[in-house]
């Protein structure tokens, strides 16, 4: 049990990197998409005391919904929209692997410092769980289209997702289907926005949304505007 | 059964609209579930419920409080929504900003989204449990997101983009808290502490410190960007902006608060745990950062509802201010968010009405209200007064019961930096009032 799980961290981490090395959207999608089956497996070898029903049940459920569903959400606002299908970045991919490396040797000198109870015997989760919701933040702000944000999302919430694997025991699949049920939700609509600003725009930059500002931009454009001239 | 009731009926009302034909029976479901819903806080307030769900569920004094304001300001919204969505012309139309051409959302998606709102907001006020409790605020921010996008122009595109995405990056770190707080509570006691408020505060001794520590900072950021506080707060003017002035009244008045309910939450079972100074020092930095961008952010502007957005960060900054200082600053605070809201439900729903008589939100171009929209003019002249914190109204009361609790507290730098905020706000608000009325003229230097 103890080397699958360690396999199963360790893969998460190589998709992190992959993440972040990623050229083309397509591939980012499906990237994610085996991070989140990875992760669905998780909950399986991970508590000893043996598989229950709820266990399988919710291990099913997020293999269908980060495995199978939202890539296909993905996938299809990516196919309704006639426009680039590589990532265009403010930050590179090669400097992007640099930041990754930095951000997983820094994860991984304070996993071991800080003073979680070892209770699980995973050394490395900690590690990755911080790198990976890293990961996730460092593609939303650094990526410039829409769709990868919701990518960067997704990774950040495989991230806080594997910290309750690891270490927060579920009181019931109730909730926990709760929360599948906002972040579904929540990536579907996102979806939508996505599909609404490639028609709006003819693209999916997410830096084309710089209208709204405050000061001195829309002090001179409402400034212009005066009905008496 | 009366909190299934309060969360359900909206939640059924909301679904059954999305599935009807006729926009007037729609309307009619809208208004009767928010007086249904008026009836049963009431009812509460006589009579408080059951606990359900092992306590998952449950209405506490707090939680009333914010179930109250969540109620009243949907009254009203319902009421102004109906005869603002009479108002809306079908088909395509010029955008008067920029006149571009736009559509409006679909009827049933918005009245359905509404009522959506109001039962997850109504959820983040009943949840005791604290991953129910997430999962409602998160909740909320989905079924608000199709309501700032109503007028489907690329302006509400983006402001629609941006809210979704920060407060789910900011509300996915508030799961991290939680499941930190799990993490805390499943320590030395066999079993662990179940994640219900009351329960982690009478058993706080067996909780692990450090990391219920680690939990509120999560938290606190998490719920802190949905609250609006500086400097995760930048979602927020662009949201109350581009939406329809009903939904910003509830965005400003009713979903703030919620988010601040959540943070109220946590700071209940740090102090239970002797952790309370923690959560207080955090809470008094945020609030103060908080009140003073905003009042950088007013001084300048010249688009009347991001002012009253700035002027929603500004009052949650001193929300947050209020439940630092701790003691008679909580009560001022719960004074306040009460106050705040009210008056600030109010302020957007006349700024609607002045933003459909006049087709611009910039301060400078309007003149003459009084003349054109007299009733609106009153009410939004006494809306301001109101909300810069000046007598006879509430805000005053709760706002000089936090600054004594500065003073009597010994935070000097907060009650000065907080009385010299109120005072340039206050300055620049009657400046607007004044503009408003015609009595002077704003010029803008190029």
């Amino acid at each position: 049990m103890h080397g699958i799980v360690s396999v199963i961290v360790v893969s998460i981490i190589i998709t992190d990197f992959l993440l972040l090395s990623a050229g083309w959207l397509k591939s980012a999608i499906r990237i994610v998409a085996v991070q989140g089956l990875a992760l669905g497996l998780l909950p399986l070898f991970v508590h000893q005391d043996g598989l229950s029903f709820r266990l399988t049940a919710i291990a099913i459920l997020v293999i269908m919904l980060k495995g199978i569903v939202f890539p296909r959400l993905l996938m299809r606002s990516l196919r309704e929209m006639n426009t680039v299908r590589t990532i265009t970045y403010y930050v590179g991919p090669m400097a992007s692997l640099l930041v990754g490396i930095a951000v997983l040797s820094s994860s991984l000198w304070w996993g071991y410092v800080l003073p979680l109870p070892d209770q699980t015997g995973y050394r490395l989760a900690i590690p990755m769980v911080f790198f990976t919701i890293v990961t996730g933040l460092f593609l939303i702000v650094s990526r410039r289209q829409a769709l990868m944000q919701i990518i960067g999302y997704l990774a950040l919430e495989n991230g806080v997702y594997t910290f309750g694997v690891f270490f927060a025991q579920s009181e019931s699949m109730l909730i926990e289907i709760g929360i599948l049920l906002d972040v579904f939700v929540g990536v579907y609509i996102m979806g939508v926005m996505v599909f609404h600003i490639s028609r709006e725009f003819d693209n999916i930059e997410a830096g084309q949304l710089s209208t709204l500002k405050d000061w001195f931009q829309n002090r001179k454009e409402l400034a212009g505007k005066d009905p008496e001239s | 059964m009366m909190i299934l009731a309060i969360i359900l009926i909206p939640a059924c009302a909301g679904l059954a609209s999305f599935v009807t034909r006729q926009n007037i029976v729609r309307r009619i479901v809208l208004i009767v579930t928010a007086i249904m819903h008026l009836a049963l806080t009431a009812a509460m307030w006589l009579q408080g419920p059951d606990p359900i769900m092992n306590g998952w569920l449950q209405l506490d004094a707090l939680g009333l409080v914010f179930l109250s304001i969540v109620s009243c300001l949907f009254m009203a919204a319902a009421v102004y929504g109906v005869s603002y969505l009479a108002r809306e012309l079908p088909g395509t139309r010029p955008d008067f900003q920029e006149s571009d051409l736009f559509v409006n959302e679909p009827e049933a998606v918005f009245i359905g989204c509404l009522l959506l709102f109001l039962s997850t907001m109504t959820l983040v006020t009943c949840s005791h449990n604290f991953v129910v409790l997430w999962v409602a605020v998160e909740a909320t921010t989905l079924s608000s997101a199709p309501l700032i996008y109503f007028h489907r122009h690329h302006r509400s595109l983006e402001a629609t983009w941006k809210y979704l995405l920060i407060c789910s990056v900011g509300i996915a770190l508030a799961l991290l808290g939680t499941f930190f707080l799990a993490f805390a509570a499943a320590g030395k006691e066999a079993g662990g502490v179940p994640l219900v408020v009351g329960e982690l505060i009478a058993r706080a001794s067996s909780l692990r410190l450090p990391f219920i520590k680690v939990a509120f900072l999560f938290m606190l950021v998490g719920y802190g960007t949905k609250m609006g506080l500086a400097p995760m707060h930048s979602w927020l003017p662009d949201a109350h902006s581009e939406a329809p002035s009903v939904v910003s009244a509830l965005l400003s008045g009713a979903l703030l608060n919620c988010a601040f309910l959540g943070i109220l939450r946590v700071v209940q079972v740090l102090n239970g745990a002797g952790a309370g100074d923690f959560a207080r020092d955090l809470l008094l930095v945020f609030g103060l950062l908080s009140v003073v961008v905003a009042t950088v952010f007013i001084v300048a502007q010249l688009d009347f509802k991001r002012m009253l957005a700035y002027s929603s960060i500004e009052h949650m900054g001193i929300l947050a201010v209020g439940v630092g200082l701790g003691g008679l600053g909580s009560f001022g605070a719960l004074l306040h968010a009460v106050n705040h809201s009210l008056a600030k439900g109010m302020l957007f729903l006349v700024a609607g009405n002045i933003l459909a008589r006049y087709h611009t939100k910039s301060i400078q171009m309007i003149t003459g209200v009084s003349h054109e929209l007299p009733v609106s003019a009153m009410l939004w002249m006494a809306g301001l007064v109101a909300i810069t914190g000046t007598p006879p109204f509430g805000l005053f009361q709760s706002e000089l019961t936090i600054i004594r609790a500065a003073f009597d507290s010994g935070h000097l730098l907060a009650a000065v930096v907080l009385l010299a905020a109120l005072g340039i706000i206050t300055a620049v608000c009657l400046f607007s009032i004044a503009a408003f009325f015609k009595l002077i003229k704003i010029e803008v230097a190029d």
